[in-house]
């Protein structure tokens, strides 16, 4: 598969086209039926998961959220190959892939409401917290792969960062000692075109991001990213190399942030709406549907009856999440180290002497 | 017992470390086959192995940043960073993940990573090669700053620091890696992190000190002992948590605070043990706590170096003057 698609000849893995038409029927990934819906299914939850986290955080209910909307297969994908053993090193825009790891609906509420607990992903096995600070995140993939050559554990490691994190040098670090250590790491570049607002062609010369691998001298590969298809068997593919092989991927996801930066960002400043448009044609729920509709799985219906479900279940879960919790002072202090400095510990009994006093002026 | 210095010291801890605990590892640039620039590590890859000691890409923000990776995965990497100069790159991934890891996934992963710096000046270097710039990493939250001044304390505080479940900044005083040789006990054994040591008691004056400067304090008691002060030593061996009870009681005996480091002097190691002498000890004080530390400059080239360095004869007229305030 790599070769034939080779990065040097900007090609990309397609298999099923705007229209939901197979064009590459032996690169069609092998389904059931009913795994088909479910990747639907999944799909279209995150994308309703987003689009009632924006409308929370329009209301004041959660602070700044990135929203997925349009990148929904990268990360459904992703979440479907992804073993309860192997490793998810998430970068913020692959909802998808943390649901399918364990990661909890509250886990994303509380992150968004501004609680570390929501970082934590307690029931996520092997999954680190999102990370902030772009790309950064790339090189604990390369540490990760390589404990788990030198465990001699059946684990594959699976790293996410966007475009605008290609020209990090954590990211060139990271592929270049995950090629040096031959370790077993997935690296996967949400190409969204945009880094904010700067366009993907501002941030490379390169022919497209999955050339970069041939630097270090790892293997990579270009694909749609909004074909569910075509992200499915990337990845199948991906993860049998790197566990078989012991080597690291680059997989190139070309796609499109229909949405926002975050719920701060306004795109509208810097993209025009007949890009938009375009990019409405190439939307993977919309593909995967006329798909599915034509094999007859899928109607109008039962996808307004599943969204209206999804809904009441999030909003459920939300407003419970709501009322539970709560940050009192000692969890802002007994984090910080494993084992707490006494100084830390005078400072949280100074500050809370400095509370009795002010509860006794009231 | 075995005569040791500070490089033989840290390469045993290294040894007794990789031979009892199987997820330590240890690697940087030219620490695995050559052993390190310092020698440090020598022997250790063709001991352990190099799955277990290695030399790693010439990358200190890739190896930083892998740490973080097999540390959440279960190991205990201790890290060289080649000179204290070179650590910037990798600075990133220390005050961003190393420091954070732990608090941000609420204690699901521990970041038990030791990292190792040579540092401090008087080796005739080229630039980047001299810096103390220690006070930098113990502002950073989430992190233990260490620096032992004798081999018998680099083998037990970097015992101490691969078993903490915290990261520790390993602060080795190159410029006295091997000056000083002492018997060592070669079982192992520990010093723990967060505890000072009263290298000398005294009367008149406490001195704070740790790393290279210990000898040059010590050399100014030999001064000050010949014109009739009483000088206390205090060896802080950790930064980081800072030792307030040990510095606490012995400014409460003597009245007076004197802190010697080869630090710039502005917003330093030595202005919080000023802030800690005047916040635990105001009414005890008979002086102005004073600070002996390099001055608010660039660490000049080889030739420029002497005016920079912090001397004995510059640690006695402080003490005299101290006393005699």
């Amino acid at each position: 598969m790599f070769d034939q698609f080779d990065p040097a000849e900007d090609k990309m893995l397609q298999v099923i086209d705007n229209n939901g038409k197979v064009i590459s029927k032996e690169l069609m990934p092998k389904l059931s039926d009913d795994e088909m819906l479910k990747l639907y299914k999944d799909m279209l939850f995150v994308r309703t998961l987003d689009h009632m986290i924006v409308s929370y955080q329009r209301q004041g209910r959660v602070y700044t959220y990135p929203p997925n909307y349009g990148q929904e297969a990268i990360g459904v994908a992703a979440g479907a190959v992804l073993r309860h053993d192997d490793w998810l090193v998430p970068a913020f825009r692959e909802l998808g892939a943390w649901l399918a790891k364990g990661a909890t609906m509250k886990d994303v509420f509380m992150f968004n409401m501004g609680f570390e607990e929501g970082t934590k992903f307690a029931g996520a096995n092997h999954m680190l917290p999102s990370s902030v600070p772009i790309a950064s995140q790339l090189l604990h993939a390369s540490g990760i792969g390589y404990a788990i050559r030198y465990q001699k554990k059946d684990e594959v490691v699976m790293a996410f960062v966007g475009d605008g994190g290609t020209s990090e040098g954590d990211f060139h670090e990271a592929l270049n000692f995950a090629g040096v250590w031959k370790v077993p790491v997935i690296f996967v570049i949400q190409n969204n075109q945009y880094a904010i607002s700067v366009p993907v062609k501002m941030q490379t010369a390169s022919i497209n991001m999955a050339i970069k691998s041939k630097a270090y001298g790892i293997k990579g590969i270009k694909v749609d990213g909004n074909d569910i298809f075509a992200m499915l068997a990337a990845f199948r593919y991906a993860h049998e190399y790197a566990r078989k092989e012991q080597q690291a991927v680059l997989i190139e996801a070309v796609t499109y942030r229909k949405g926002a930066h975050t719920t701060s960002d306004d795109p509208t400043k810097y993209r025009t709406t007949d890009e938009e448009k375009e990019w409405d044609m190439k939307d993977p729920l919309r593909r995967m549907k006329l798909f599915l509709e034509k094999k007859k799985l899928w109607s109008d219906a039962a996808e307004k009856k599943l969204i209206d479900e999804y809904e009441k279940e999030i909003d459920r879960q939300f407003m419970e999440t709501e009322q539970t919790v709560q940050y009192p002072l000692e969890d802002a202090f007994k984090y910080t180290y494993a084992e707490m400095p006494q100084d830390l510990r005078d400072q949280q009994i100074e500050h809370e002497k400095f509370l009795q006093w002010k509860n006794a002026r009231k | 017992m075995k005569a040791m210095n500070i490089v033989n010291a840290v390469n045993d801890a290294l040894d007794i470390k990789l031979t009892e605990d199987k997820s330590v590892v240890v690697y940087g640039e030219d620490v695995g086959f050559e052993g390190g620039v310092f020698r440090v590590t020598e022997g250790l890859q063709k001991k352990h192995g190099m799955e277990r000691v290695f030399d790693s890409p010439l990358a200190e923000s890739g190896i930083a940043g892998t740490a973080v990776g097999m540390a959440a995965a279960g190991l205990r990497p201790v890290i060289e960073m080649q000179f204290c100069g070179f650590i910037y790159p990798a600075f990133n991934q220390i005050i961003s993940h190393i420091t954070r890891m732990h608090n941000r996934s609420r204690g699901k992963y521990k970041m038990p990573i030791v990292i190792r710096l040579p540092y401090g000046g008087g080796i005739n270097a080229l630039e980047h090669h001299s810096e103390s710039m220690e006070a930098i990493f113990a502002h950073i939250p989430g992190l233990k700053v260490v620096v032992p001044s004798t081999p018998h304390d680099a083998k037990g505080l970097l015992i101490s620091a691969i078993e903490s479940d915290d990261p520790v900044l390993f602060l080795e005083p190159k410029r006295i890696y091997r000056a000083i040789k002492q018997e060592v006990s070669e079982e192992k054994f520990s010093v723990p992190i967060g505890k000072a040591k009263v290298l000398s008691q005294g009367t008149d004056v406490t001195v704070v000190a740790y790393g290279a400067m210990i000898r040059e304090v010590q050399k100014a008691m030999v001064m000050a002992k010949e014109a009739g002060y009483s000088v206390e030593l205090i060896d802080l061996r950790t930064i980081y948590p800072l030792d307030k009870e040990t510095i606490t009681a012995s400014v409460k005996k003597t009245g007076r605070i004197i802190f010697v480091g080869e630090e710039p002097r502005s917003f330093g190691v030595g202005s919080e043990i000023m802030a800690v002498a005047n916040e635990e000890a105001f009414l005890h004080l008979e002086a102005p706590p004073k600070r002996v530390a390099a001055f608010d400059v660039i660490v000049p080239y080889a030739r420029g170096e002497h005016h920079y360095l912090i001397t004995p004869e510059k640690i006695f007229y402080e003490i005299e003057r101290t006393i005699k305030f």
